[in-house]
């Protein structure tokens, strides 16, 4: 057997795990680990400008492909700067596995230089942690960190290595474990038989039926799945932000997202429904609004991997529990077995009636003949890009808009922070995607205020030749906590505007990039096509859009999910 | 209402202080809370009362499930239980106030496991109940001193939380 050094076993167990890119940042606690990583060239390193961007873009990576993303970081400042990436990788059950370097063993405790409690620190935001006692254990640790990591319901790992752990010149037996078994860990590999034919027989007698798809989905590999069974049934279909791509957007049957900024119609077939089929949701707050309005006269069928999501927040009539790609596959088998057919009657009234709220709604917004709305940079992105690009966000009122104009027909190409909200998510992200999708659109839909919360990674893309679209949609104002102001604290703007922003164009042309300002509607596509013509470079587009929009629909807080307001002055 | 848990946990380093960061992390109560090894070295015990609704119990339970170090757990309130705590109480004991409290203690099958001139130290285990029923009988103002172990649990009859 060969004898590698705990920093040579690293690399060499992340080469066999078959991890092409590493995303990080060298320091003292992580040294070994990168000599050992300069001594090869199978595993690939990108260095970034900040440690908070090298976990989204393992997260970005892992969002588009599936595929657990890796991050290599040193103690203390390098461990705590990822925390904000790990929490946001946590929140949407991404795969990752965070590697930290940490002071010595000998040391630990004593206040040593760079030296932070990462286990401790990392524990309320990730699926699991594991610390390194010894060398010998590093290809264990490793194979179960990315086991734990992607399997059951997913999440980020923290592996915490003291320094000398990885010593060069004491050396171990290697071998990379080929099966990990837990006896504290095993995910559901199937649902309850039972469960889901009772399930099955609810939905085929239902006459208001919903189905309600989250990111479970996407991250189950389900997509498949759930449009077959969707389209067998005839059922309206709603996902939510981060199920977008599921189920193809521009399918009859599928009524948009729901939510707080959902479509009307989505909202009102919740309320109005009779039956609600969960599959990978886990009723989040953003969707419910006030749970005990939530959708009065539905009875709940949930599917999900993960037992502490159903009747979390609101009760379901029928759990199970289990891979929602594997369940799907059942129902699908049942419903084309079953004598029981939907009543056709019911369902065309159903369809009726939500053409009816189509009709009245939809997803509109009013135009300018002079101000860019930025709705229409979105719809017509969407048109230049044939709908067929990796999009990245980060938070606020571009995010909303992007989620509701761009028509997403594939899933794991809609890429956003969902649950955490995380501000400076999408430029990092897209350079993940678009690492390894060389030959793919990447589009970042940001605004003026996120983008400053990791710009610094301009330079990351400058040397790594990234060549990302930036769409900055620049309302000179943190627009969506402006427009909870003027709804909410009359129209008080408190800190929601930012004075001296910086020349996007030039900032971007300093760090060896193009840069393309449109502040006439007139140059709107022009402009946005010469942008995306640009195959090889990086181009920042500064967008001025019209700083007083608003996002609609929105639900009206503590209502129950049909209580919207569709515009600055229409509530229904 | 309130229910006992009793947990098979990984014996390792940082996995209780995962048990008990998931109650503060998402404001659960702890009540009690006991941890030891079990005969067999590589699992600890760990038992946790602690009180809410149904739908808040139903979290806990699946939340610590989640854990990756829980191997097991039990809601030992769902069944048939034994329950039992240990206290160790120092008492002012003068005077008159020495038969009394030595009755006292005959009548709640505890233990005098030290005595001075001055001060009595019992040994008291039965369920948080009686213990607290012992307190009051003694009344506060002899109480010098009191520690309690936290509630521990096992079930009746055949049931066994074990591998």
């Amino acid at each position: 057997m060969e004898l590698l050094s705990g920093a040579d076993m690293l690399i060499r167990s992340l080469q066999d795990q078959g991890i092409e890119y590493i995303y990080g940042y060298p320091g003292g606690a992580a040294l070994h680990i990168y000599d050992a990583l300069f001594r090869q060239d199978q595993v690939k390193h990108i260095l970034v400008r900040h440690e908070q961007a090298a976990v989204h873009m393992a997260d970005g990576y892992a969002r588009a492909t599936g595929q657990p993303g890796t991050v290599l970081v040193t103690s203390g400042p390098g461990a705590t700067n990822t925390i904000t990436g790990i929490a946001t990788a946590f929140m949407d059950s991404i795969p990752m596995v965070v590697l930290c370097g940490q002071v010595a063993s000998t040391l630990i405790g004593e206040d040593a230089f760079q030296e932070t409690d990462m286990m401790g620190v990392s524990r309320p935001v990730v699926k699991h942690n594991l610390s390194v006692r010894h060398p010998s254990e590093i290809p264990e640790i490793i194979r179960k960190a990315y086991y734990i990591a992607s399997t059951g319901r997913p999440g980020p790992v923290v592996v915490d290595i003291p320094k000398d752990m990885t010593a060069p010149n004491e050396r171990f037996e290697y071998a990379y474990p080929k099966k990990i078994k837990l006896r504290s860990y095993n995910p559901a590999i199937r649902g309850h038989a039972g469960q889901i034919k009772k399930a099955v027989d609810m939905m085929l007698a239902a006459r208001r039926p919903v189905i309600y798809a989250g990111g479970g989905v996407i991250l189950g590999k389900a997509s498949g799945q759930l449009t077959e069974l969707v389209r067998k049934l005839g059922y309206p279909i709603t996902n939510t932000l981060m199920g977008i791509g599921c189920y193809p957007a521009s399918d009859k049957q599928h009524l948009g997202w729901l939510g707080m900024h959902g479509t009307y119609e989505a909202n009102m077939a919740m309320h109005h429904s009779d039956l609600i089929l969960a599959v990978g949701a886990r009723f989040d707050d953003r969707v419910t609004n006030a749970t005990e309005k939530f959708c009065p006269g539905a009875r709940i069928i949930h599917i999900d991997i993960d037992p502490a999501s159903i009747s979390k927040t609101i009760d379901a009539d029928v759990p199970i529990v289990g891979p929602v790609d594997v369940v799907l596959k059942e129902m699908l088998a049942l419903v084309k077995d079953s004598k029981e057919k939907p009543d056709a009657d019911a369902l065309a009234s159903w369809w009726k009636q939500i053409d009816e709220w189509r009709a009245f709604h939809g997803m509109r917004y009013e135009t300018s003949p002079d101000v860019i709305k930025p709705q229409e940079v979105v719809e017509m992105l969407c048109r230049l890009t044939n709908g067929d690009a990796f999009v990245t966000s980060d938070v606020g009122q571009h995010q909303m808009f992007a989620a509701q104009y761009y028509k997403f027909d594939k899933p794991n190409r809609w890429i956003n922070s969902g649950g955490l909200g995380t501000m400076g998510f999408g430029l990092p992200a897209a350079m993940g995607i678009k690492l390894t999708h060389p030959d793919d659109e990447v589009l970042c839909i940001t605004g003026e205020g996120s983008i400053q919360m990791n710009i610094q990674e301009l330079s990351t893309c400058n040397q790594y030749k990234l060549p990302v679209k930036i769409i900055n949609l620049n309302n000179q104002a943190l627009g969506m906590v402006k427009q909870w102001q003027d709804m909410n604290y009359e129209s008080r703007h408190s800190h929601s505007y930012m004075e001296s922003l910086p020349d996007f164009i030039k900032l971007a042309e300093a760090y060896g990039h193009v840069g393309i300002r449109i502040d006439r509607k007139e140059d709107l596509e022009p402009k946005l096509k010469e942008a995306l013509a640009m195959k090889d470079r990086l181009v920042f587009v500064d967008i001025q859009v019209d700083p007083f929009e608003h996002v609609y629909p929105m639900q009206v807080a503590r209502g129950s999910m049909k209580d919207m307001w569709l515009s600055k002055t229409e509530r229904v | 209402m309130r229910r006992i848990i009793s947990v098979l946990l990984e014996n390792e380093p940082g996995a209780l202080s995962r048990v008990v960061g998931l109650f503060s992390q998402r404001n659960y109560n702890i009540e009690t809370l006991t941890v030891a090894p079990t005969e067999d070295e590589t699992l600890s015990r760990l038992t946790v009362t602690t009180t809410g609704s149904d739908r808040v119990i139903e979290q806990i339970t699946k939340q610590l499930n989640k854990l990756v170090e829980v191997v097991k757990l039990v809601d030992l309130t769902e069944g048939a239980h034994i329950e039992r705590e240990l206290m160790l109480i120092k008492l002012k004991a003068t005077g008159s106030q020495r038969a009394e409290i030595k009755r006292t203690v005959d009548i709640f099958r505890g233990q005098i496991v030290d005595v001075t001139s001055s001060v009595y130290t019992v040994q008291l285990a039965g369920d948080s109940d009686k213990l607290d029923g012992f307190v009051q009988a003694i009344g506060t103002s002899g109480v010098l001193e009191v520690v309690r172990s936290g509630v521990s649990g096992i079930a009746r009859g055949e049931k066994v939380l074990s591998l």
